[in-house]
């Protein structure tokens, strides 16, 4: 086996160069909650592990224009601290800050979490209710997609050779918009989704819904927008030892009414 | 190829050490720096026993790269004790008998450090959060949850 290299460059143009240039497999690094469990395991054996927690911007949440740009390796627990987040996207902030325990939440991050694409994790139902986007740099330049076109199936992206996330940008929040996520374990805490669910409503001056994007996670092999998760759930079907099929779609259905009025009673205080 | 060389700090001391790209930082804080306080229970950052602080963040030492401590500051259970006093933490899980076989100690003492120095007078369900990362199975985490709220109360007394 080829002996393992790590690299921490310092700039975007030096780690998509590192990345696209490994003739082996190259590895990401962000928080390495997922990957280091993977390697030491021996379920992924990458020639080049590079870090990409020294680029500039990856590390860090900034407000623009009333939105939110957080940087792709950010912790979970560095987005529970960062308090206008948390007022504006109070959803985003509980699914990640579900991700495993105080230790994991001092490393994990948004990228590592979505990249990693378990139909189970935390923050991203929640992030595509919030109409996240995600800015992914490579070879052939920058692009920004939406955060659902990302994972296409456990454990596959739609990333290419070389290309990285940088970072996620959360729009300004609309008047009287609000979100959350909820999800359902056997145990009360440090457990993987049953079926995870994150909506994010907005309201008119009068409290009468006028938009709203409700995202089911661990029911499918990618997280599923509302309008596709009935689909979803008949026809691509998870069925495993944290639930059947059956006790899925009924979880799902009690999930999303009571995050539902979570994300009202929000928006309706604003 | 030879080994990568890492510059860090651990416990305010300048410390340097080679290691492989595949090592955690958990290898080389008890293989090469000897210091083995902190515990390897499971390896993939679910029990907590490696649990040290990185740049004052609470972390798995098993889920972290040796190489990725350059330039970083490191903080294990073998700095928590000023010379032969006891923090105030070790010395109440001594009064209420909050160990058994004493595997989960240090970690479950360096959470408690980082829990109280962020937030000295948490509610006993903050506690039993911050700690839910910490696994224990002799105690039932009753005595070491008493010994926590009794070291916060003790710790804000002194700051008093």
């Amino acid at each position: 086996m080829p002996r393992l290299s790590y690299a921490a460059p310092a700039t975007i143009p030096d780690a998509i160069k590192l990345l696209s240039g490994a003739s082996g497999l190259a590895k990401v690094l962000s928080g390495g909650t997922d990957l280091l469990v993977q390697l030491r395991s021996g379920r992924v054996k990458p020639e080049l592990i590079v870090d990409t927690k020294k680029l500039p911007g990856i590390m860090g949440i900034r407000e623009v224009n009333g939105g939110f740009v957080i940087g792709a390796a950010t912790s979970g627990a560095a987005i529970g601290e960062h308090a206008g987040l948390c007022a504006a996207y109070p959803g985003v902030v509980e699914g990640t800050n579900l991700i495993g325990s105080t230790q994991v939440q001092g490393r994990a991050s948004l990228a590592g979490n979505l990249c990693n694409a378990s139909p189970a994790a935390d923050s991203v139902p929640a992030m595509i209710a919030a109409r996240a986007t995600a800015v992914i740099v490579g070879p052939s330049g920058q692009r920004e997609v939406p955060v659902e076109s990302i994972v296409v199936g456990p454990g596959r992206t739609s990333l290419a050779k070389g290309e990285f996330i940088l970072e996620f940008h959360l729009p300004k929040p609309a008047a009287h918009s609000s979100d959350a996520y909820l999800r359902f374990i056997p145990r009360t805490e440090m457990d993987i989704a049953v079926v995870g669910c994150g909506v994010n409503v907005t309201l008119d001056g009068n409290g009468v819904c006028t938009a709203a994007r409700v995202v089911l996670g661990a029911v499918a092999p990618t997280q599923v927008v509302v309008d596709a998760a009935a689909k979803a759930l008949i026809g691509n079907k998870l069925s495993d030892k944290r639930g059947t099929v059956d006790f899925r779609i009924k979880i799902a259905g009690v999930l999303a009414r009571r995050t539902a009025a979570i994300a009202f009673e929000r928006a309706g205080a604003r | 190829m030879s080994k990568i060389h890492v510059t860090t700090t651990v416990n305010g001391e300048p410390t340097e050490y080679l290691c492989e790209a595949q090592d955690s930082l958990l290898d080389v804080l008890r293989d090469t720096l000897k210091l083995t306080g902190s515990k390897e229970g499971c390896g993939s950052g679910d029990c907590g026993a490696c649990s040290i602080t990185l740049d004052g963040r609470l972390v798995c030492s098993c889920l972290v790269l040796g190489v990725e401590a350059e330039g970083k500051s490191i903080g294990t259970i073998e700095g928590v004790a000023k010379g032969d006093t006891l923090h105030p933490i070790q010395q109440k899980f001594l009064e209420h008998a909050a160990l058994q076989c004493g595997f989960c100690t240090p970690g479950l003492i360096v959470a408690a450090k980082a829990l109280l120095d962020s937030n000295p007078n948490p509610t006993e369900t903050e506690a039993r959060f911050w700690l839910a990362g910490n696994l224990c199975r002799c105690t039932g985490y009753d005595k070491i949850i008493r010994a926590v709220m009794d070291a916060a109360a003790e710790m804000r007394g002194a700051a008093a």
